[in-house]
């Protein structure tokens, strides 16, 4: 009787620091950086492409950073203002595509990867998409390129950007809008189920 | 001990003057305003004082030993009376005084100056119209109105609810998405007065002021012509180089310079934004480096607002400074 008694105690504090720890983990904010410190600004540039310009590796500062583009909901939020204030929406559209590409199609024309979506912002691609070097910093080009790549994600993701203030007209970013392209059709229901059984 | 005293209260009473404060008006409505706060608060401070009287001469007084007095009954019965009448009396004649005052707040049906006033996250858009509505000219966070006239404001938001409020001058309004509220403002003293948004509308309400410049007639007047004007040529080789920046860079994509290729609409109107006494809706004064700081990095000086750093060079930073502070 006396050995459980600590025990008991002891699981009873533990759980408490546990909610203590994930309360304060909560409580701490994302670090928001309103924009990048020059030498991070100036490696981002260092994309190393492959020789036709599709697909290639991010410089090794963003994995360094941990990715930040494509996981925090600050960055995410910020390309998705980026989106309406530089007018991505005048060719691509809501992200259905328009006089530009379809974002939410499932197809890539140059790849899903960061770095060539990066290097289409930044340097612009032939049949009309203008550079964007010289009008957005190089991490305002990557928080962009990592919107544009969860507005087409193949899976869910924990991150989301801002909620939309109008009528949503597609699937919610972090809910894998491409993935339904590879759904094999709808499951039919079962003889039991649905509105007339 | 009674100097003391003074100075205490005159320091406390500093803090209802000044510019943007409802105890010191200097607009008919204003005025009207203050007079029903300072009838509210005599009347209900008596209230107050009496309620509390009674009270501690309750708490206080000796328990009666437990005998029925029928005198003293009456008295009882008489006094629960007269204050209850007392009580319908004061509600309904307060009711009947905010009443009246809130009629007379709206006169201006037909305002010499007729004002759009269009709120959004995080600065107000001004557009003066003739008397057909047809838009004279836009500014922004700042208007000029002349003294003694009836200004017509009509009030809208394009995000969220806004609230307009000038203390010196009138009380606040709502500004809502998809409806139009009217406010007359008149300003019986020649002055600058301040004010602000006055409804929670998000990171940045705090930093959504506004002045209100009353003038006399004829300064007003030449405003009215200096404003209604295209914007000034760049009057050196620095200013024309930072005019060809604004014009190369996504500047113009989002603010208008009347005169120039740039007609943007969903950022401040910049024709003469050089100016102005503010920037960023009272963020900062208007100076060549307050102008350069917030071109360099918006998103510092006032987070969350929709203005995008845009990657300059220290030379054309000041190139296009220098352009700035020239468009007055």
């Amino acid at each position: 009787m006396d050995s459980v008694a600590p025990v008991k105690m002891l699981t009873v504090l533990g759980a408490i620091c546990l909610v203590a720890i994930a309360a304060v983990i909560g409580w701490a904010r994302e670090p928001r950086q309103y924009r990048a410190d020059p030498p991070v600004s100036a490696a981002l540039d260092q994309l190393r492409l492959m020789p036709d310009g599709i697909g290639g590796t991010s410089p090794e500062v963003y994995f360094a950073m941990g990715k930040p583009y494509e996981s925090t909901g600050f960055d995410l939020s910020q390309g998705k203002r980026l989106y309406s204030w530089f007018g991505c929406s005048q060719c691509h559209g809501d992200g259905r595509g328009g006089k530009g590409p379809s974002f939410i199609d499932g197809w890539w024309l140059y790849g899903p990867s960061m770095v060539s979506i990066v290097a289409s912002i930044r340097n612009g691609r032939p049949h009309g998409m203008p550079a964007f070097k010289d009008k957005m910093t190089s991490d305002q080009i990557w928080q962009l390129a990592g919107y544009v790549r969860s507005m087409g994600a193949y899976s869910a993701s924990v991150v989301a950007p801002s909620r939309n203030d109008d009528k949503t007209s597609r699937p919610a970013e972090n809910r894998a809008p491409a993935a339904i392209l590879f759904d094999e059709g709808p499951i039919p229901v079962h003889p039991k189920q649905g509105p007339s059984p | 001990m009674k100097a003391a005293v003074v100075i205490i209260i005159a320091a406390l009473l500093a803090g209802c003057g000044g510019n943007q404060s409802a105890l010191d008006p200097h607009g008919a409505s204003s005025v009207a305003l203050k007079d029903l706060i300072v009838l509210f608060a005599l009347i209900c401070s008596v209230i107050w004082l009496l309620v509390t009287g009674f009270l501690l001469w309750a708490v206080m007084r000796r328990r009666a030993e437990a005998r029925r007095d029928p005198a003293a009954e009456r008295r009882m019965t008489v006094a629960v009376r007269a204050s209850m009448t007392a009580t319908v009396v004061i509600v309904a004649g307060l009711t009947v005084a905010s009443f009246h005052t809130t009629q007379s707040l709206h006169s201006g049906a037909d305002a010499p100056v007729f004002v759009s006033v269009k709120g959004q996250q995080w600065w107000w858009q001004f557009t003066y119209r003739d008397g057909n509505q047809a838009p004279l000219f836009q500014t922004a966070n700042e208007i000029h109105i002349p003294v003694g006239k009836d200004v017509r404001l009509e009030l809208e938001s394009i995000d969220v609810i806004h609230s307009l409020w000038i203390p010196s001058l009138a009380g606040k309004l709502d500004l809502i998405p998809g409806r139009k509220n009217v406010l007359t403002l008149r300003a019986d003293r020649p002055g600058t007065y301040r004010g602000q948004c006055a409804e929670f509308c998000g990171l940045q309400h705090g930093h959504m002021a506004l002045l209100v410049i009353a003038q006399d007639d004829s300064s007003y007047r030449q405003w009215v012509a200096a404003q209604a004007a295209p914007a000034a040529e760049p009057s050196d080789a620095e200013a024309a180089a930072g005019k060809a920046v604004f014009m190369s860079k996504p500047c113009a994509a989002c603010h208008t310079v009347r005169g120039t290729p740039a007609t943007g609409s969903s950022g401040p109107d910049l024709t003469h934004v050089g100016g102005r006494q503010t920037i960023g809706a009272g963020l900062l004064e208007t100076t060549r480096g307050s102008l350069a700081a917030w071109i360099a990095d918006p998103q510092t000086l006032k987070p969350g607002n929709n203005m995008p750093l845009v990657p300059l060079t220290g030379e054309e930073l000041r190139q296009l400074s220098a352009y700035m502070e020239g468009l007055r």
